[in-house]
């Protein structure tokens, strides 16, 4: 089967895209960024901000599952309805420079659309440590059930 | 452990990851490699220590010349480090699509 998601992370190149098919039509898929109650079911945050509109903003914040809160924010430079919107990405109070986001929205047929994201990064060290970051974390999180396990065990 | 055993920061390099490219088609000697290379023959001895240090390149004596060539596990290893990148988009997106299903109008 054909992977639904794709990441392409081009050897040398400070920047990454990931494509998505979805089996929505593409009205359904741009209101999942454009309305703060939608986005927040699926990105499993609060909206404390979501400004649409060209100079406009956002703000997100995720608390994790040890209560500690994660700001992520950033500036919205274009938003054209069911077409695109270019943004800046920043995760707050870390040592990740800001990048940059093209989300392209098209339609395939009436019933489903594919999501292009283009994502720039500061350096090409940046993008290898930001797409190693959910690899980590499975480490991380690995490495606390086996605390869990381990501390049982006392 | 020393820090340039890591696949990451070896492929972290401009020349390195031209190395790679090289004797991706083909094994070659590290004299047939520097030819390629503006840079003294010393630095591009010291970048193949380093990908070999690493395993993302294996030596293999043949007569009297040692040739490089590319060790396909490892650069295994650096495609899946995207693969749980990828899962966290999948899962997302998935998510994202059933949360719209129930906002399509009934036919």
């Amino acid at each position: 089967m054909e992977l639904k998601t794709k990441i392409a992370a081009e050897e040398g190149k400070q920047e990454l895209t990931i494509t998505r098919v979805f089996d929505l039509p593409v009205e359904l898929l741009f209101r999942a960024y454009a309305e703060p109650e939608i986005v927040e079911q699926w990105m499993g945050t609060k909206v404390l901000k979501l400004d649409n509109k060209k100079h406009g903003g956002y703000i997100f914040e995720t608390t994790d599952p040890k209560g500690n809160k994660h700001v992520f924010s950033g500036a919205i430079h274009e938003f054209t309805p069911r077409k695109s919107i270019i943004r800046t990405f920043e995760m707050e109070n870390t040592p990740f420079d800001a990048q940059l986001e093209f989300l392209e929205f098209e339609e395939l047929t009436h019933e489903t659309s594919q999501l292009t994201i283009k994502i720039v990064y500061k350096s090409l060290a940046m993008r290898d440590q930001m797409l190693q970051l959910p690899f980590a974390q499975g480490i991380n999180m690995a490495h606390n059930t086996l605390q869990q396990v381990v501390s049982k065990l006392k | 452990m020393k820090l340039r055993r890591d696949v990451f920061q070896a492929i972290a390099d401009p020349t390195r990851r031209a190395i790679l490219v090289l004797v991706a088609t083909q094994s070659m000697t590290a004299g047939a490699i520097a030819a390629n290379f503006d840079t003294a023959r010393p630095t591009v001895s010291k970048h193949l220590q380093i990908l070999t240090e690493c395993e993302l390149l294996k030596q293999e004596q043949n007569g009297r010349e040692i040739y490089y060539h590319l060790n396909p596990y490892k650069m295994k290893e650096i495609a899946d480090f995207i693969e749980p990148f990828r899962q966290m988009w999948d899962d997302r997106f998935n998510k994202l699509e059933t949360i719209m299903k129930a906002y399509k109008p009934k036919k």
